[in-house]
């Protein structure tokens, strides 16, 4: 059911500026996630949140508008076999628009266990949810010290890194530079357009994580796409340019840190077997016909090996920038803002999944250009 | 994702006559969870956690829940009104103004409420609904996941819980087994027919599902562009109405089989979704309430609509008719409510 995104847009609130920015926080217990939120709740930043955990939780604070509910995953009736949503979280959302005005924002916890697509599916599935409320970002808050580990033994570990537009590598004073520097290797492959955040517990300013609106995005057009492109993605990276880590744009402190090569075929062997592949595609103006068409195939063909898909986007004789995002087989696009003068019309589109073959997603989006 | 509105085909929008019509109006500032008539005075339950009784013009204001206000119900004998809120607590309203509480059940959301007959109270949250039966006694049902709707049976001290891949038909009054009711999905929204043959849920998608209470036979009512949250049964139990469309949609239920293979009547068709049904207490006619806050009267018979209020661009969330079909109280998401009266 991948929706045609120039319909949905035409046809739905979504690009109402009312819509309640959500951001959902995934982690594994211990990851650090129960102190983020603890100083979510506490900390002043201006923003009243409306916070929804997982009953199975830890957190300490009794917030006014703390909510918990068990996470009730459901196939939606559709014939889509990775449609599933969070039927709690349709019902929690429900229920707070019936106290409009007493928040300005939606926080998310799942468990540490979850599969992040349900929660991000919820809020592009439901309608009520979705006319009201807008992914504004995916936190995955990590655990430097045991990620490798967690990799090696859990998918979902590994599907909350790819899903995640945002990383908070937590504990990173427990683990030498060179065990950072892996771990980040480790990341990047599973996930290179995410933003990494080095943190010891938890000590971010909260506006990188909160109320990202488009931000992270952006990141997809700052990275270096001969980086990007021409690499196998089942494998990592072979050389030791620190820009795969550091991106002059990244937003994120650059601690000093060795390059040195470990042995980290151990890494590498979970997260091939883990499939996740990253794919990135630029073109100049597209045609909007012929993407949309290609977008909604491809998501149809392909939407269960899809975890996210992200993308900037000129549409020929559209003045806006176009930007799209996706999980699975539900895609949504909008209306950003205007090309600002001088700046090029550039389409990024971005693929993290499992099994994608890089060269036909490449043919096929080449074949979108204007 | 939400399916592209159908284009308004000229020949479908209904001839919309105005009728003069006097309307009470007010602008309370928080989304109006059910308006109805206590005792014949004019009740605006709020998720602000207030309930607003009107008397004369004059609006006097009733604290339920220190917080939030989620869910409200009026008693059969429209005598008392019962509100559910975000502290896990139900609390009985009466006309002069005054609250009891009458359950309190810990750190739950109840939103939902539902009045049964002889005085029965049921309301749920998260996966528990209660029965407050006639003697006093709460009772407890367990759900393994949450419950999306509650609904009394027409007699019999009989709850239906909509829930996960299905229902579960409760008897309150005695030890009986449940009567389990499946269909895959999440249901949310639950009513029962006036002659409690057929049990009819509203669902995650678009679409409602009913079951023959006899039998457990299964009716599919589908092709809503929108979820349906409202459910109205017109004098009789003839035809369900129903929102979720670009008119109310109604199901006819006056055939030994219900509506199964039959069309449904589209009534009061506009370019935007109709948001609330209300069918009139004893005339064939619906009160629909739409996105835009207008608010549509149609006749069943010949299809005639008349208008009664204007859109304010606020979608409608409340709409019901006094005991005797003269007045209509009203109440939209964005705070707007008041009084319609037939009469002028």
């Amino acid at each position: 059911m991948a929706a045609n995104p120039a319909t949905a847009t035409a046809a739905s609130p979504a690009a109402s500026p009312a819509r309640i920015p959500v951001t959902v926080l995934t982690g594994f217990l211990g990851s650090g996630k129960t102190t983020l939120l603890n100083r979510i709740l506490t900390e002043d930043h201006g923003k009243r949140y409306a916070v929804i955990v997982n009953e199975f939780g830890e957190v300490g604070i009794d917030a006014d508008l703390l909510v918990d509910t068990d996470e009730e995953v459901f196939e939606m009736n559709n014939g889509c076999i990775c449609c599933t949503v969070r039927g709690d979280l349709i019902r929690t959302v429900e229920n707070l628009l019936k106290r409009k005005g007493a928040f300005d924002a939606i926080l998310v916890e799942t468990t540490g266990l979850a599969d992040p697509a349900p929660v991000a599916q919820t809020f592009f599935m439901d309608d009520t949810v979705r006319a009201a409320a807008a992914l504004d970002s995916v936190v995955a808050v990590a655990d430097a010290k045991h990620l490798a580990l967690r990799f090696a033994d859990s998918k979902e570990a590994v599907d909350q890194i790819a899903f995640a537009d945002a990383i908070l590598l937590n504990k990173t004073d427990l683990v030498t530079p060179a065990e950072l520097a892996e771990i980040e290797r480790a990341i990047r492959a599973i996930n290179p357009f995410a933003t990494i955040h080095r943190t010891e517990r938890c000590a971010i300013a909260l506006d990188k994580v909160l109320d990202r609106g488009s931000f992270d995005l952006e990141r997809i057009l700052t990275l270096d796409p001969e980086f990007l492109h021409g690499e196998d993605h089942h494998h990592d990276h072979d050389h030791d340019d620190p820009n795969h880590v550091h991106g002059p744009d990244c937003g994120h402190d650059h601690h000093d840190h060795d390059h040195h090569h470990h042995d980290d075929h151990h890494h590498h062997d979970h997260v091939a077997a883990a499939g996740i592949t990253s794919v990135s595609l630029t073109a100049g103006d597209l045609d909007p016909d012929r993407f949309f068409a290609w977008i909604g195939r491809i998501t149809q063909e392909q939407g269960p090996n899809i975890l996210r898909l992200k993308g900037i986007l000129a549409l020929k004789n559209d003045e806006d920038r176009y930007v799209l995002q996706g999980v699975h087989m539900i895609v949504e696009g909008d209306h950003q803002r205007p090309f600002k003068p001088g700046e090029p019309r550039l389409s990024r589109l971005v693929f993290i999944g499992r099994d994608l073959d890089p060269k036909a997603l490449e043919a096929g989006f080449a074949a979108c250009a204007a | 994702m939400p399916p592209a509105p159908p284009e308004p085909a000229a020949s479908r929008v209904a001839t919309v006559s105005k009728v003069r019509v006097a309307v009470a109006e007010h602008a309370l500032g928080a989304y109006v969870i059910a308006a109805e008539f206590l005792a014949g005075r004019p009740a605006f339950a709020l998720g602000d956690g207030t309930v607003r009784l009107e008397l004369g013009g004059v609006l006097e204001t009733v604290r339920t829940h220190p917080t939030a206000l989620l869910a409200a119900a009026l008693s059969q004998d429209g005598a008392t009104l019962y509100a559910g809120g975000d502290d896990g607590r139900l609390v009985a309203v009466h006309p002069d103004g005054t609250t009891e509480e009458r359950a309190a059940v810990g750190r739950i959301w109840i939103d939902q409420v539902a009045t049964g007959p002889n005085g029965a109270i049921g309301f749920a949250g998260g996966r528990n609904a209660w029965v407050i039966r006639p003697d006093g006694v709460l009772k407890t049902f367990a759900h393994p996941r949450s419950v999306g709707g509650v609904a009394f049976a027409p007699k019999g001290l009989r709850l239906a819980v909509a829930r996960y891949d299905g229902a579960t038909l409760w008897w309150a009054g005695t030890e009986a087994p449940a009567q389990q009711l499946e269909w895959k999905g999440m249901h949310a929204g639950i009513t029962w027919s006036p002659d409690g043959k057929f049990l009819v849920t509203a669902m995650q998608e678009n679409a409602l599902h009913g079951w023959r209470v006899a039998d457990g036979r299964h009716m599919r009512m589908t092709g809503y562009p929108a979820k349906v949250r409202s459910l109205s049964w017109s004098p009789k139990g003839r035809f369900l109405a129903s929102a979720g469309a670009n008119a109310a949609v109604l199901w006819p239920f006056h055939y030994k089989d219900g509506p199964m293979g039959r069309p449904p009547l589209e009534l009061g068709y506009r370019d935007v979704f109709a948001t609330r049904v209300a069918c009139h207490p004893e005339d064939d006619v619906v009160a629909i309430g739409y996105i835009d806050g207008a608010i549509d009267a149609a006749r069943i018979e010949d299809a005639a609509v008349v208008r009664l209020r204007e859109p304010d661009g606020s979608p409608l969330s409340a709409l019901a008719w006094d005991a005797e079909g003269g007045r209509l109280a009203f109440g939209g998401e964005g705070g707007a409510a008041g009084v319609i009266d037939l009469a002028g």
